[in-house]
């Protein structure tokens, strides 16, 4: 570990200092002077046209500054949707109008009808109890094959059914997929569902709307991932304010997880509510509100069967799945079965035939969108089981299975038939060190001293890959996407030496402002200490596209990178100019500028007081100042990838899984803070494990939420989990991005689920259990043991 | 949810059905009633105080009565507004015959709760149902025969 604390220290986070000592600045810290506050009046049933809203008694409550219903909103645009897929038909998505505050129908419990703007909180809420909504109630649409069904309840009304798009990738590939299926020595075929999940950061959503009508100037603080976005998004397409006019900040934000992705009403409300009240309006979410208002994630449903030769080579994939649009389409929502999830069907394997069939079904529910690893844990968990499933049908041991259909180290660049190009990996080496690190020679001493105990004990493995560091703005282009997805930096130098990084990624438990600067630091050869990070305020940074999709060091680190690398450039031209000497002879090492081969030398910080104090300087030649912008787009996505192993002992009277032991064995390529890549896998793992035993979102027949509280919604907590193994030595540097890095805020919750629903399975086969939707939880797997029998 | 029962009612048929049918009474036995007002042909206004697992909420709401054979069956629907808490709505058949022991009444509820209820209390919603129909009836059958409930307690007293 360098002792300069450059790139590889893991030094500790210095967010961490004011996030310990309650220093931390939430925007439900933020308190803007005469501050009014709104309640929204959201929907207690799933589906109904509202015949009447009556805000007459409600209007005249103590407190009460103005409410507003939809009819407040008449030429205001809806939340618009981020990504358009086309179908397998070659048309464009279904894709309705998402209001700000419902119009004419409610479609799902949680929607928001009116909103009541107030001197209180508690008067706000009082007053929304007092509107007399006349709602005629609608059959709700939850089942997404009932949904489909010819003459089912449509959820809108001025659409043709609740299919929003028949997707198929590789649609060219349809056929071949069908016949090497039906030609195959042996087809392995599994039916399971990707469990619903509220993402449930520890900060619940806030927004405050303030408008300065002098200026006629509107600024929004909300908890949001992607600031910039927000501006984009709701400026152009719902307020139609000019982005010079509209300023948004995200501060300090308690998680994200990918549901403060996505533009909201909420966010859409408080800013148009400011200017009409002429007040600062904010609006905090309660977690209840939460459950019903944030973006869920998964619920899709699907079968796949896997195709393979009597050597057990993977010949063909093909899967059917439904993935759950729920109401509305979120911003990213229709990507995220599609490009997200399609493009990973060929995992770490050769399988050379890929086809991919997704019907997105709008629902009664609350919109889907992404959520950690977004489409392609999905992807992971169905191929990671059936590859399981089949070593089972064919006697073959899952590490071996596996083995025999890896893309080989020499293998790369390496294109799947599923439209991505693998740069760089090494999956034998991370198996090779799984194998190792979780002592896969030993399990069956372990086995037999569970088995001593009466408890039935089960080895899991999965090897995942996934495409991060999201993306190629011309490739997603042409995928959809309505948003390019490059990443800006700006590094302003001052007359000192110190240094403000403005970056378009954004911090909510990352670790930006500690990873970042030991970037720059190690490039200059200056102490990290003298490097500062600036995220999440629009009027700061120049651009910014967000972080999500592991994205930030791969994307945005790299922007800062190309603009350090200007910097540089022209710091040794004022370098030059102080020694004497030409450009071309500058070395830059440790904060030093020397001139090669000499003992010639100028510091870092002569430099750039050079530079802002310019008496002896190339002013005829060179600018003063030394701020330097860059826009950095990746050429392909990055490729992380990793082999995991779960062990498990199954209780079989009662059906309780422990996680004896969970082993990560990861390549994310060059590694700038291991502590921090560290902590973010122990987090993927933490929620992938939490989806694979505990979390489920469940709706009744009637769409109205059961599990709206952590009464009924069993988060992971410590003791659900074990200590784990985590090992990231493999590594097979990114080929295309500077500093050679990939993403790994992901990786955990993409491998885990599959890792512990094999080892479960392993652990009760010899019962006759072949497969246990998510969650693990007692009743089920004791069910599943019940059944078997 | 749906929960039925039965239970008998130390009481004669047009006694039952009579009390089935008086306001006064229902407000004694539904539990946590505030108010109840109207009559059977007009229909009831409510209000109803109720605990619902962590959801302690006030409703309001109407209470009509139809398919009405006299001393025999009825239909009894509400519905109720929790304010923030959400909604309850149901609907009851009621049928009463002979008994040795008095009366035999029938009961079939079908029940639905939404909003914050459901979030919070969904999945708990048939043990409460199933308590509030219990005390429902040990209020009903003392609303009746007040003098055997005194003897009862005397005796235990004893």
């Amino acid at each position: 570990m360098p002792a300069d604390g450059g790139i590889g220290a893991s030094t500790r986070r210095r967010e961490d200092v004011r996030f310990l000592t309650g220093k931390g600045q939430y925007t439900d810290d933020i308190n803007i002077r005469g501050q009014a506050y709104v309640h929204f009046l959201r929907s207690d049933i799933a589906h109904g046209k509202i015949n009447n809203i009556d805000i007459s008694d409600a209007e005249n409550m103590p407190g009460v500054i103005r409410i507003f219903t939809s009819k407040d909103f008449e030429g205001v645009g809806g939340v618009p949707c981020g990504w358009q897929v086309t179908d397998r038909f070659g048309q464009p998505m279904q894709e309705p109008k998402h209001p700000v505050l419902a119009e004419g129908k409610v479609r799902h419990v949680g929607e928001p009808i009116a909103a009541v703007v107030a001197e209180t909180r508690e008067q706000a809420r009082d007053a929304a109890e007092a509107i007399i909504v006349d709602i005629e109630d609608l059959p709700a649409v939850i089942d997404m094959k009932a949904a489909l069904a010819d003459g089912a309840t449509k959820v809108h009304d001025d659409l043709t059914s609740n299919l929003c798009f028949d997707w198929g990738f590789v649609e060219e590939n349809r056929e071949a997929v069908d016949e090497a299926i039906r030609n195959a020595h042996h087809v392995t075929t599994l039916e399971l569902k990707n469990n619903r999940l509220v993402a449930n950061p520890m900060e619940p959503r806030v927004a405050i709307g303030d408008y300065d009508a002098a200026r006629d100037e509107h600024t929004l603080y909300t908890t949001s991932q992607n600031p910039h976005v927000i501006r984009l998004l709701m400026g152009a397409f719902v307020l139609g304010i000019p982005e010079n006019k509209l300023r948004v900040i995200a501060p300090d934000v308690g998680g994200g997880f990918g549901t403060k992705i996505f533009h909201y009403q909420e966010e859409a409300f408080c800013t148009f509510a400011a200017k009409a009240v002429n007040r600062p309006v904010k609006w905090t979410s309660s977690r209840s509100e939460a459950f019903i208002s944030d973006a869920h994630g998964r619920d899709h449903v699907t079968k796949i069967e896997l195709a393979l030769d009597e050597n057990g080579k993977f010949l063909a994939v093909r899967t059917d799945t439904y993935a759950n649009m729920g109401a509305y389409l979120s911003t990213f929502a229709p990507s995220v079965p599609t490009w997200l999830h399609g493009t990973l069907m060929a995992g770490n394997y050769t399988t050379p035939l890929v086809y991919v069939n997704v019907k997105a079904v709008f629902t009664n529910t609350v919109p889907v969108d992404a959520y950690r690893g977004a489409g392609r844990p999905e992807a992971t968990f169905q191929l990671e089981r059936v590859i399981d499933k089949a070593a089972r049908e064919l006697g073959i041991d899952p590490i071996e299975l596996r083995r025999r259909n890896f893309i080989q180290p020499d293998q790369f660049p390496y294109a799947t038939p599923v439209a991505l190009e693998y740069d760089t990996g090494n999956y034998q080496a991370t198996m090779d060190k799984l194998v190792e690190i979780a002592d896969i020679k030993g399990f069956a001493a372990r086995k037999a001293e569970s088995e001593s105990r009466g408890k039935k004990r089960g080895l899991g493995i999965a090897h995942y890959i996934e495409a991060c560091g999201i993306a190629p703005s011309n490739l997603v282009g042409q995928l959809g996407a309505r948003a390019g997805l490059y990443e800006s930096a700006t590094v302003r130098v001052t007359a000192t030496g110190s240094i403000a990084v403005m970056t378009g990624s954004h911090s909510h438990g990352q670790g930006h402002e500690t990873t970042f600067p030991q970037v720059v630091a190690e490039m200059i050869g200056i102490d990290p200490g003298q490097v500062d990070i600036v995220h999440g305020d629009t009027s700061k940074v120049p651009m910014g596209m967000g972080t999500y999709g592991s994205r930030s060091i791969a994307v945005g680190g790299s922007a800062i990178v190309r603009a350090t690398e200007k910097i540089i450039a022209k710091a040794k031209k004022i370098a030059a100019h102080l020694l004497e000497a030409s450009d071309e002879d500058i070395e830059l090492k440790d904060g030093q500028f020397t001139v090669k081969g000499t003992d010639k030398s100028v510091a870092w910080g002569d430099v750039c007081l050079a530079a802002y104090v310019p008496h002896n300087y190339p002013l005829e030649d060179l600018e003063p100042g030394l701020e330097e912008t860059a826009f950095y787009d990746p050429a392909n996505f990055v490729y992380p990838a990793g082999a995991y192993a779960c062990e498990v002992e199954v209780d079989p009277e009662t059906g309780k899984v422990e996680i004896m032991s969970f082993c990560a064995a990861d390549d994310f390529g060059n590694i700038i803070n291991p502590m921090i890549v560290e902590g973010q896998v122990h987090g993927g793992l933490a929620q992938g494990i939490g989806q694979a035993l505990l979390e489920h979102c469940v709706y009744d027949e009637n769409g109205q939420l059961v599990s709206g509280s952590y009464m009924d919604y069993a988060m992971p907590r410590a003791d659900d989990l074990p200590s784990f193994t985590t090992d990231t030595s493999c590594q097979t540097p990114c080929t295309h991005n500077p500093l050679g890095v990939k993403g790994c805020g992901e990786a955990g919750a993409i491998g885990a689920p599959p890792a512990v629903v094999n080892a479960v399975v392993d652990a009760l086969y010899d019962m006759g259990v072949t497969h246990i939707d998510m969650p693990l939880s007692p009743s089920r797997v004791w069910s599943a043991i019940q059944a078997a029998k | 949810m749906i929960l039925s029962g039965s239970k008998v009612i130390d009481a004669d048929r047009q006694t039952v059905w009579s009390a089935l049918n008086d306001a006064e009474i229902l407000k004694r036995c539904i539990p946590g009633c505030q108010e109840m007002t109207g009559n059977a042909d007009d229909g009831f206004e409510a209000v109803v105080t109720q605990k619902i697992g962590p959801v302690k909420a006030t409703f309001r709401g109407s209470v009509a009565i139809s398919d009405v054979v006299p001393a025999q069956s009825y239909r009894i629907a509400g519905e109720g507004k929790g304010g923030a808490a959400g909604f309850a709505k149901g609907a009851a058949t009621v049928t009463l015959e002979d008994d040795p022991e008095g009366t035999l009444l029938t009961y079939d509820v079908e029940a639905r709760v939404g909003g914050k209820l459901a979030s919070l209390g969904g999945r708990i919603i048939t043990g409460v149902a199933r308590k509030l129909a219990d005390r429902f009836f040990e209020n009903f059958q003392q609303a009746l025969a007040p003098e055997e409930k005194e003897a009862e307690e005397e005796r235990a007293e004893g």
